[in-house]
């Protein structure tokens, strides 16, 4: 009898224990993205920072929805490597485009956009930052860009791929339907 | 007596308030705003002047001494704290230490070996921010009397002289420069400065030699051309900053903030 209680408080005892180490995750580590505290705001209109992605590698990009030419290549590109990966694998990877122009890309033209492009929303997150914390974001991805004075963008077109705590792991230049096979690789050693 | 202490808490007050304004214009200098032809020929400016709302800009770049009380108020700014993502490992390595100077670090000396992460939080933390390029180069393009002196070839000599001279030589300290028509001081002559919109200068090295560049790396537009080649002064700044990653810190590379005039 005496053991069992002594039994019921040590699982007890190791349950807070899990308890409290689920509550409180490992420090990012000091080469993540996510340490830079990012508020996104998504296609629902939800706000959370973006360390909320950390738990999964995710192949990020930048963009903005008005763009005529490159990003829907850049859109292509995310899509070309989820096809590139066998199916049970595509859940294990996100994709995710922040949006440069975050005056104008609001959560309903993050949804029509992503309804065009026909991207699965439970892979893809569309979002915006804050507009004075695009030029961080951007520094941390390595991503240039400039606004011309008629609205649009130039803008270096690169997929990135984080690892799941937000460490850039590879990035490609090539966008469009044909993936990076070099990218690729690099994203199934993450899953 | 309540209301002798309140009545000289509001008079301290004021007289803090009055202080810190005064510091403010001992450290900013006002510029009118204006029509502005950059060097730099962008697609979208097709040769018309861009124009630069007034703003106020430091008189001379950060000194190592500022950067030290800013670090020592954030200490998630020091050496061995900052994360990686912020600034590289070189960040502050002329230091003594995280928190002390040193023989390599005169206290007003310009601050260098500063990622542009570090830059922009110094000037957010006093209410300020990091000068556009196109304000630094309306600022940079006069002389100690002409608000634009580009055309000048002794101005630009002179320019040229500073960048052949070998930069493994100690730093004067900041200030010692007579102050342009604005009077601004250093903005040649001392170290490269960040700018906030650095990484709009689309001239990367590596699209060099990737066949077209245009297509493939940049959104439907054009990497970066010089409307002015002569003008060493921009086209050495721009290759510099274009060059670098926003965690990066290099040698002779420091900042000075800037504020949007208030009105």
């Amino acid at each position: 009898m005496k053991r069992l209680q002594t039994m019921a408080l040590a699982m007890l005892l190791c349950g807070f224990a899990t308890i409290t180490h689920a509550a409180k995750p490992a420090p990012l580590p000091t080469d993540s993205v996510y340490r830079l505290a990012l508020p996104l705001t998504d296609a629902q209109g939800k706000t959370n920072d973006w360390s909320q992605l950390r738990g999964k590698p995710r192949v990020v990009a930048m963009f903005y929805t008005s763009c005529p030419y490159m990003c829907p290549l850049i859109v292509e590109g995310g899509k070309a490597v989820e096809r590139a990966l066998p199916a049970a694998d595509r859940a294990k990877v996100g994709v995710v485009l922040i949006s440069l122009d975050p005056k104008h890309d609001t959560p309903a033209k993050l949804r029509a956009m992503a309804a065009e492009r026909h991207v699965d929303p439970t892979q893809w997150t569309l979002a915006a930052p804050a507009p004075d914390d695009v030029r961080k974001v951007a520094g941390v991805l390595g991503v240039r860009y400039r606004e011309l004075a008629d609205g649009n963008f130039n803008h270096t077109s690169a997929l990135v791929l984080l690892d799941a705590d937000g460490r850039i792991v590879a990035r490609t230049e090539q966008v469009g339907a044909k993936p990076d096979p070099a990218f690729v690789e690099a994203v199934r050693k993450q899953l | 007596m309540r209301a002798v202490l309140a009545g000289g808490l509001v008079f301290a007050c004021i007289a803090a308030g009055a202080a810190i304004a005064g510091a403010a214009a001992r450290t900013y200098v006002g510029l009118p705003g204006g029509q502005f032809r950059t060097a730099l020929r962008y697609e979208d400016y097709k040769g018309k002047p861009a124009h630069v709302a007034p703003f106020a800009l430091m008189r001379t770049p950060v000194t190592n001494g500022q950067f030290l009380a800013f670090v020592r108020a954030h200490p998630e700014w020091r050496r061995d704290r900052v994360p990686a993502v912020f600034a590289e490992t070189r960040y502050l390595q002329h230091w003594a230490a995280p928190d002390a100077l040193g023989p390599d670090a005169r206290p007003d000396q310009p601050v260098t070996w500063v990622s542009w992460f570090a830059a922009d939080a110094y000037c957010r933390a006093i209410g300020a921010r990091l000068p556009t390029w196109i304000e630094w180069e309306y600022a940079a393009a006069a002389d100690e009397t002409h608000r634009d002196a580009r055309k000048d070839p002794a101005w630009r000599e002179r320019i040229l002289s500073w960048y052949s001279r070998p930069s493994n030589q100690a730093l004067p300290r900041a200030g010692l420069q007579a102050p342009n028509v604005y009077g601004v001081q250093d903005l040649h002559g001392l170290v490269w400065e960040w700018t906030d919109d650095f990484s709009s200068l689309l001239v990367a090295g590596d699209n060099r030699d990737q066949g077209d560049p245009d297509k493939k790396q940049f959104c439907g537009a054009s990497a970066l051309s010089m409307d002015d080649r002569e003008n060493y002064a921009v086209l050495m700044r721009v290759a510099m900053l274009s060059s670098l990653e926003a965690h990066d810190a290099t040698t002779n590379l420091g900042f000075r903030c800037a504020r949007s005039a208030s009105s």
